[in-house]
């Protein structure tokens, strides 16, 4: 049963490290997202896996034994390029039967299992089609029922939705965790959309520059964000400096620019630390009378009003210079509220979550690549 | 999937090529072939013999001779591959750019310049500049000499930037000419200005194509020369003459001043600025002009078919002649020169055969090597050029060296010494055009084909081969034709043996008594093998499409 675990691993490109001291494990059946922006190192990650690539340093290790010298073809791990990589001199039935063909399997055995998978992705009727002659979600559904096909259990999707439009992007996802579930694979899924991360993944896990950040299950990602980079990346944020002023049993108290001051639940940090909190821009709130500045709901100007289907995002110049954002369902939101009105901006301790001042400055943390 | 022994076979070699171990010995293998087959004897050879070069220095007369032979090797080449640019740039325009139906006879035609055998195209140009010609019915003659020899050279070198920058100006997007144009500039502006800076890889691609093959040409060049002498020429005479001293001094200076200028020319040409930013509205309007174009196009096919196409398909006239004349009856009763002329051609087929086959298998893993950068970018450059090699360096030259080296073997046969010479000249043919079709198809076509189950050689087998069987079959059928061809490096490595272009030169220059009838039919039989090699490329390409 292909469970997987890597350990420490490291794959350089001259003196970038594409992969920076990598742990992590997949169980078996697991379908995990793998999330990060361009040059975050996912495609890397993906392809060591695959022993297309060799890690400079490290293990992987494969149903328990070290992989790291099994050529491709012995891995039992199919890679699916986000291109697909269809033979494209080869029908579609040939295109899934490469994979038992190439492993000896008696040819009506392999028709066999192809028909059977292809019938699964609900492309029997397409069989003898040239992968040309397909539109983009089918080429999908026969790079899926190729890799489904092979006799591996272990698939390394490398944004498989990436090519679609959104909207056979939105109707695949569901369809694509559904396959992998009823046909008991182990899916490793590149992406760097975090709506689709959260919702296919049983866990999810998140690379920047090569370094893992986070792994969890989505709910604990979303809501429980290890790091500033992973606040940002997954969701939308809110992110002010601030100092802590004191601590107690109930928390602490966080002076922001000007002496304004914010109440945070987390007690972890010493006074006079330099310290970074976040809020959810969802958890924050707004109302249009500004009663003046008090712990936890500071007055300011609405700077920018967005219209965004289902909510109505407001960003927020506060007295001290800090921006914040509000995002409300457009029911709930107050009509009345306008560019250039004076607000109240105010949020739940429980909401905030505190992050120690990262030694290069915010706005480098924030940077994705 | 077992189909019987030869299923077996393929499994068990399949199986072998997963083994790191065999793939490095395959690789290793056809590199060491390459460096011990291809690149080395050429400058052994020549090495060994380096010492009779002293001759040459006590001979005033001859040394003169010999530098002047090699400075208008190189001033013939740069001056044809010049000109040719110039001429061939606007045909290529029209035929990668034009509407007509008509257009694609243009194309055909272009290219016949390039499959006649060169020993063809030289007989062909000697007899309409002579005075036998239809030029000479004027009352006018070019006799053989450097005006010739730059009319020859003009022609066949033309195929050559003709057909590289139609395939640059295909490849070329139009989006930018677009944008040039809602910009507001017109169309002379824009060629100048945004395509052609744009395509200056291309164009020095096909100026080191046309110069390389100027250098390089010999036995058509042999035919016009008269008392006139570039290198090859003048190597040429020397063996003639029994004078090796010569022989070894012209080819060494000759493959060494090649490689300089091809390497200075790859370096300096790719920083090459073309400084002419400024834009001149009212002479580039009317440049733009339909008159202006109209104009142009006229003078374009007027020097192509003036200069380049009909003195090159001029020896149709006395090969027709031959039909009727009895001499086919001659020919096909092998009796006399005839006997021969078969055995010469049999002996040019059964060399090229064997030197397609060698390329074949030592090329295919090299190809792989470069197209897929397996030894990093430097080795791959480096790799890349040496490639080169053969058709960089003049190919008389080539034989001279490789003809000192392979007979320094005692034991060694003439026809293995052609073989191994003929291997030389061809090798880059093959390799290059597999690398640039594997180059074409996505590696993760490959990687994906290995996650699945497949095993290196089974990839190779399924998936790369079946993409790129038509550069395969071209360039096997252009190392064929190549081989069969050749008369430069032939008539320098031939002692008793001779291939048929090397007989059919003896017998334009009259060492052997024939009639003029008899020596166009003789070339006419050459020319058949070309075309019919045209006509499996053309299907080929044809059944692609």
């Amino acid at each position: 049963m292909p469970s997987l675990r890597l350990l420490n691993v490291t794959k350089r490109f001259g003196s970038i490290k594409a992969l920076d001291d990598v742990t992590f494990e997949v169980r078996d059946r697991e379908y995990l997202c793998v999330l990060g922006s361009t040059g975050s190192g996912k495609t890397t990650l993906l392809r060591s896996i695959a022993g297309i690539l060799t890690p400079d340093e490290g293990e992987i290790f494969i149903d328990g034994k070290k992989a790291n010298t099994v050529t491709p073809e012995e891995r039992n791990a199919v890679y699916v390029p986000q291109s697909y990589a269809l033979f494209p001199h080869m029908t579609v039935l040939d295109n899934v039967m490469f994979g038992p063909l190439a492993k000896e399997t008696k040819r009506a055995a392999a028709e066999e299992t192809a028909m059977r998978v292809l019938k699964l992705v609900r492309l029997d009727g397409r069989a003898d089609a040239l992968p040309s002659e397909l539109s983009g979600g089918m080429q999908q559904r026969v790079a899926l029922a190729r890799g489904l096909a092979s006799g591996s259990s272990l698939l390394l999707l490398d944004e498989p939705l990436g090519a679609l439009d959104v909207r056979l992007r939105l109707e695949l996802r569901g369809e694509l965790r559904k396959l992998a579930k009823d046909s008991g694979f182990t899916v490793i899924h590149v992406t760097h959309d975090q709506e689709e991360a959260m919702t296919i993944g049983d866990r999810i896990l998140v690379l920047r520059r090569g370094k893992l950040q986070q792994h969890g299950t989505p709910y604990h990602v979303y809501n429980r964000p290890e790091r500033i980079f992973v606040a940002n990346f997954v969701g939308n944020t809110n992110f002010l400096e601030a100092t802590v002023k004191s601590r107690g049993k109930e928390g602490s108290t966080l002076r922001l620019r000007e002496d304004l001051e914010v109440r945070v639940l987390d007690p972890s940090f010493e006074p006079e630390e330099a310290v970074i909190v976040a809020i959810r821009e969802e958890k924050t709130r707004i109302t249009p009378e500004p009663v003046g500045d008090e712990p936890n709901r500071l007055s300011g100007e609405v700077k920018e009003v967005h219209f965004l289907g289902s909510y109505i995002r407001y960003a927020v110049r506060l007295t001290n210079g800090d921006e914040v954002a509000a995002r409300l369902p457009v029911g709930e939101a107050e009509a009345e509220i306008r560019h250039g009105d004076w607000v109240s901006i105010s949020f739940d301790p429980a909401d905030t979550h505190i992050y120690e001042y990262p030694t290069l400055g915010l706005p480098s943390e924030l940077e994705a690549s | 999937m077992t189909n019987g022994f030869v299923g077996s076979i393929m499994a068990t070699l399949d199986k072998l090529s997963s083994r790191p171990a065999v793939k490095r010995v395959v690789y290793a293998g056809t590199i060491l072939f390459l460096v011990s087959f291809i690149l080395l004897p050429p400058v052994l050879g020549i090495t060994f013999k380096l010492g009779l070069a002293e001759q040459v220095f006590q001979n005033p007369e001859l040394l003169v001779r010999a530098e002047a032979a090699i400075l208008w090797s190189f001033t013939i080449a740069l001056s044809v591959a010049a000109f040719d640019l110039l001429a061939g740039l606007p045909l290529a325009w029209i035929i990668a750019r034009g509407r007509s139906r008509w257009i694609s006879v243009v194309d055909a035609l272009a290219d016949i310049p390039f499959i006649i055998p060169t020993v063809a195209l030289g007989f062909s140009t000697l007899l309409f500049w002579g005075n036998t010609g239809p030029i000479g019915f004027l009352g006018f003659s070019i006799p053989p000499g450097l005006a010739l020899v730059l009319l020859l050279h003009f022609a066949f070198s033309f195929p050559v930037i003709v057909r590289v920058m139609v395939g640059e100006l295909l490849a070329y997007t139009s989006i930018y000419e677009t944008a040039a144009k809602t910009l507001g500039a017109r169309s002379f502006t824009i060629a100048r200005t945004v395509t052609l800076p744009m395509l200056r890889p291309g164009l020095i691609a096909a100026f080191l194509l046309a110069f390389a093959r100027s250098l390089s040409e010999t036995g058509a060049t042999v035919i016009v020369a008269g008392a006139f002498e570039n290198g090859p020429v003048f190597i040429a005479n020397a063996k003639n003459a029994g004078l090796e001293g010569p022989m070894v001094l012209v080819s060494f200076a000759l493959i060494i001043s090649s490689v300089a200028v091809f390497a200075l020319i790859r370096l300096l040409g790719n920083r090459l600025k073309i400084p002419l930013n400024r834009v001149f509205p009212g002479a580039e309007s009317r440049l733009s002009s339909k008159g202006s174009v109209g104009m142009r196009n006229a003078v374009t096919f007027l020097i192509f078919g003036m200069f380049v196409l009909i003195p090159s398909i001029y020896i149709t006239f006395p090969a027709f002649g031959a039909l009727t004349d009895g001499t086919l009856q001659k020919a096909l009763s092998g009796t006399g020169v005839w006997s021969s002329f078969w055995q010469s051609m049999a002996l040019s087929y059964v060399i090229g055969v064997m030197a397609t086959l060698i390329n074949i298998a030592a090329g295919l893993p090299v190809a792989i090597l470069i197209a897929r950068k397996r030894l990093g970018r430097v080795a791959t450059t480096v790799l890349d050029a040496a490639v080169n090699v053969p058709i960089v360096v003049p190919s008389v030259a080539l034989g001279v060296s490789l003809g000192f080296f392979w007979r320094s073997f005692g034991f060694l046969p003439e026809f293995w010494i052609l073989v191994f010479a003929h291997t030389t000249i061809t090798y880059t043919y093959f390799v290059k055009a597999m690398a640039a079709a594997i180059e074409g198809i996505p590696e993760e076509m490959e990687e994906t084909a290995r996650t699945l189950g497949s095993r290196p050689l089974h990839v190779f087998r399924k998936i790369i081969l079946p993409l790129t069987k038509y550069s395969f079959l071209s360039g096997a059928i252009l190392v064929f034709t190549r081989s069969v061809d050749e008369t430069g490096a032939a008539t320098a490595v031939s002692q008793t043996l001779k291939t048929a272009p090397v007989l059919l030169v003896s017998w334009v220059k009259h060492q052997i008594p024939v009639t003029d009838s008899e020596i166009a039919l003789g070339i006419a039989f050459l020319v058949l093998t070309s075309f019919a090699a045209l006509l499996v490329l053309r299907l080929i390409v044809y059944r692609r499409k």
